[in-house]
């Protein structure tokens, strides 16, 4: 019962939430919220599920923005198609990079992944004839001025891949990837083929990612290979918002995103402390892996003792 | 037609060999045994049989298709199943769902692989077990939950790598009952073991190895009068 | 060929061979961390422009040599990794946690600390050390008069290289003639066996990430002569020393030394014949293709040569 009532109940209320007069920086936090919600539950199924480490969800993320970015800029074409089309395209980088990284396990995983990230802003910033390089792409002339659309586009695709990471995490393929994720030789012993629902876990996840990409595109205006392949301020945000939320949780996404948002606009809100969020995303990152190494939804049993030690 | 038939197998790792020209058949129905000294290559055959390794040479054929070099979960989806010596139990899924996630081997239907997931733990006797979370099971269950999702694939050939090891009697007792049970499902065992009472009493014949070579072969009465048997294991007790 | 043309290409070998000789050492460091603690150390780069940076500072302030600074950036950075390790990375080893990658993250938390520690406290400046030797170099002429070709060899360069051979032999003596070494050497190799031997595995732990860190701090010393520094500089480096370690085989020590070498070369073949701005895209192919063609790296083939039938 509360499986259904409580997203709907969440659902419902951010479905209303922009009727109560809410300012454009308000709306701007919310919109930016519910895009890291999204990319966090796309890295968590790869990630907290399947087990597979991903450093590198800025390849994807930026493969979705430079797609819509680029039908703009080479073709004239709205860069919403963007969002369509990034699927198609992503899916086609995932199957590659996947082909390749996903030979490897654990940390070496990892840093395939980061490399691949990397590859591709490079590549961008290298190829300027059909990406502009490293001066970027600028949509001249953006789809609204008001913020609401943005939400509402947003929040439909939160709420897709909300549905659609919980109905596979409980299917047969959700059995498959935890299995991977507790053993890749046994589960490899059971029958299941890994390197192929790993690729599928790799290629879903991306493609949500894309399609935020190909959002944001459409939602800043702008984009550069050095914002949408960023290694910090998109692969790492991407693991920190899943670590401080709840790896391998329904919620854990939305609860990380909603503390990583709101943390960084207070701290670039301290004059003379802006250039250091990475300092203070940093340290909770360790005290985080320390204290809660499964966030705070993961860890809830744990943190709910605590708070009834300190009443008692 | 024999079941398996591993034909002049060989494994090297760099230059060493662990395998060296290792033949035997498997006929349906049958328990075969594989023997031999700590470290004289059992693992490694099977390994070679479910295809963790590719042979370096020789041939590996099941149900009378050449599985040399296929990749385990091929192999498995052929119908055959191991366990692992070392237990590997998806730590923190509960024991059904376990089971559950090798029984959506043969179904795409959670009912399906639920009522084959029950069905294979009451016949394992971890009913009662299947909602621990795995990694809190004591050894003894956590070896016979190697079994159960083995045998949830619905095997033809079930591969058992020391299920017995670390047993206490009661244990012992129990699991040899679930082999013979196993048995008269008409699945057909392979076991590599180290209790040399449950050997004798349980299987139909036996494959001795020692320093990767077979050594000897024959049903539980032949191997024990067999003088290169016992010159193997009390060399190694001499060594011991 | 023109002798312009084979002017360009030596050139351009002896500037990824010096390049190389410094790689390597930065490879050196995380190879002996992976091979003991068995986890990737993300925040290696950063390590290394925390040396950079004290070799700076006792220059611009003191007038020390960064040379002499290696003496005074490898101690220090030896006792910021073993800080790191017997506080951050230990407890972390003893968390139960449904990521094994736990650790690796905790590192990139580590190294963005550092970084932007660094950024807050020297701003993102680009600088450099003026050196008085800088810019001078050995010329090809000045020894054979007739030479047909003409070649430089960089002296900050040269002198870097040479300290860099110097460290890699200290170390490699370290590991295979005290005990200690010996014992670092065994735990990286066969765990359970070195625990057996009565090996303390926990000191060896600390000591190898101190160790680590100490090689890859002098590492940054030899860089301030030749290299501008600024505070997102390690993660660059992270990325090579990374590199280096696949390139060469996880945990081997020549390995390294060869990985490194290969991928000075690469670098700067590609930076000659391709473009500067893909010195870096070369990097990663050579990384992807050795993760596909040679899993186990150079050492892997040293071994086969070794035992091979």
């Amino acid at each position: 019962m509360n499986r259904v009532a409580i997203p709907l109940a969440v659902f419902g209320a951010l479905l209303a939430l922009p009727l109560i007069g809410l300012s454009s920086y308000t709306m701007h936090i919310l919109v930016l919220v519910l895009m890291w919600t999204t990319i966090g539950m796309a890295w968590n199924l790869l990630g907290g599920y399947c087990g597979q480490v991903s450093f590198g969800h800025a390849a994807y993320f930026g493969v979705g923005a430079y797609t819509a970015g680029i039908l703009y800029f080479k073709l004239q074409i709205s860069a919403w198609w963007g969002i369509p089309l990034s699927v198609a395209v992503v899916s086609v980088f995932a199957f590659l990079l996947g082909y390749i990284v996903l030979k490897l396990r654990g940390p070496f995983f990892a840093l395939a992944t980061l490399a691949s990230g990397e590859v591709l802003r490079i590549t961008t910033e290298n190829m300027g004839e059909f990406t502009n390089g490293t001066l970027g792409i600028l949509i001249q002339q953006r789809t609204w001025i008001e913020k609401t659309w943005y939400y509402y586009i947003i929040l439909a695709i939160a709420a897709l891949t909300f549905v659609v990471i919980r109905k596979l995490v409980a299917s047969k393929w959700g059995y498959y990837f935890v299995a991977i994720r507790e053993d890749q030789d046994a589960a490899e012993s059971l029958g299941i083929d890994t390197t192929r629902y790993k690729t599928i876990a790799l290629v879903i996840s991306a493609i949500l990612t894309g399609i935020c990409g190909a959002f944001y595109t459409n939602y800043m205006g702008y984009i550069d290979p050095h914002i949408v392949f960023a290694l910090h301020d998109i692969s790492i945000i991407t693991i920190m918002i899943v670590m401080v939320g709840g790896v391998a949780t329904e919620w854990g996404a939305l609860i990380g995103a909603g503390i990583m948002v709101l943390l960084a606009e207070w701290i670039r809100a301290i004059p003379g402390l802006g250039a250091s969020h990475q300092a203070f995303f940093g340290i909770l990152l360790i005290a985080i892996i320390i204290f809660l190494p499964n966030g705070i939804v993961g860890d809830l049993p744990k943190i709910t003792r605590l708070f009834r030690r300190a009443r008692a | 037609m024999s079941l398996l038939q591993v034909q002049n197998a060989y494994k090297f790792f760099g230059g060493l060999a662990a395998v060296t020209d290792v033949s035997f058949e498997i006929e349906p129905g049958e328990i075969l045994a594989l023997i031999g000294p700590n470290g004289a290559g059992k693992t490694t055959v099977f390994n070679v049989v479910n295809g963790f390794y590719k042979p370096s040479k020789g041939r590996i054929s099941f149900k009378g298709v050449d599985i040399s070099g296929m990749k385990p979960h091929k192999i498995c989806k052929m119908g055959m199943a191991r366990t692992f010596q070392v237990v590997k139990p998806l730590q923190r899924m509960s024991v059904l769902d376990n089971v559950i996630a090798s029984a959506y081997l043969r179904t795409d239907s959670k009912e399906k692989a639920t009522a084959i997931a029950m069905e294979t733990l009451k016949f394992t006797g971890l009913y009662e077990d299947r909602d621990v979370i795995s990694k809190g099971l004591p050894l003894g269950k956590r070896k016979r939950l190697e079994i159960a999702r083995a045998l949830a694939t619905q095997p033809e050939l079930l591969l058992l790598d020391e299920s017995f090891a670390g047993l206490n009697p009661t244990e012992l007792d129990e699991s040899i009952g679930i082999i013979r049970r196993i048995k008269e499902r008409g699945i057909t065992i392979m076991i590599i073991e180290h209790h040399m009472k449950v050997i004798m009493s349980i299987s139909d014949r036996i494959v001795v190895i020692n320093y990767g070579q077979k050594i000897a072969e024959g049903t539980p009465e032949e191997i024990r009068a067999n003088p290169a048997v016992i010159e193997a294991y009390l060399g190694e007790e001499q060594h011991a | 060929m023109g002798s312009a043309q084979l002017e360009v290409l030596l050139q351009t070998l002896i500037s990824g061979l010096l390049l190389g000789g410094l790689y390597a050492l930065i490879g050196l460091g995380m190879t002996l961390i992976m091979g003991v603690m068995k986890i990737i150390n993300l925040a290696h780069g950063e390590l290394m422009m925390v040396g950079m940076y004290i070799a700076f500072w006792m220059f611009t302030l003191f007038g020390v040599d960064p040379y002499l600074s290696v003496f005074i950036a490898g101690p220090v950075l030896f006792f910021l990794g073993i800080a790191i390790q017997k506080f951050l990375v230990n407890p972390v080893l003893k968390v139960d946690s449904i990521l094994p990658e736990n650790q690796v993250i905790l590192t990139v938390g580590i190294g963005m600390v550092l970084s932007s520690a660094a950024t807050i406290a020297f701003k993102s400046d680009y600088r450099s050390t003026p050196v008085s030797y800088g810019t001078s170099a050995f010329y090809l002429s000045d020894i054979w008069k007739g030479s047909p070709i003409e070649l430089s060899l960089s002296i900050p360069w040269s002198v870097s290289f040479v300290f860099a051979l110097a460290i890699t032999g200290a170390l490699w003596f370290f590991l295979q003639k005290t005990d200690m070494g010996k014992s670092i050497r065994a735990t990286s190799q066969d765990l359970d066996a070195a625990l057996l031997m009565g090996v303390n595995v926990q000191r060896m732990r600390v000591v190898t990430f101190g160790l680590g860190s100490g090689l890859v701090g002098a590492a940054g010393c030899l860089f301030i002569p030749i290299y501008y520094l600024y505070p997102a500089l390690g993660g660059q480096f992270t990325l090579i020393a990374f590199v280096i370690t696949i390139l060469g085989g996880l945990g081997s020590n020549v390995g390294a030394i060869l990985g490194g070498l290969i991928l000075g070369l690469f670098e700067s073949l590609t930076a000659t014949y391709v473009g500067m701005g893909w010195a870096p895209v070369g990097r990663f192919l050579i990384f992807i293709a050795a993760l596909l063609f040679l899993p186990g790296g150079v050492a892997s083939l040293l071994r086969r040569r070794t035992f091979g039938k």
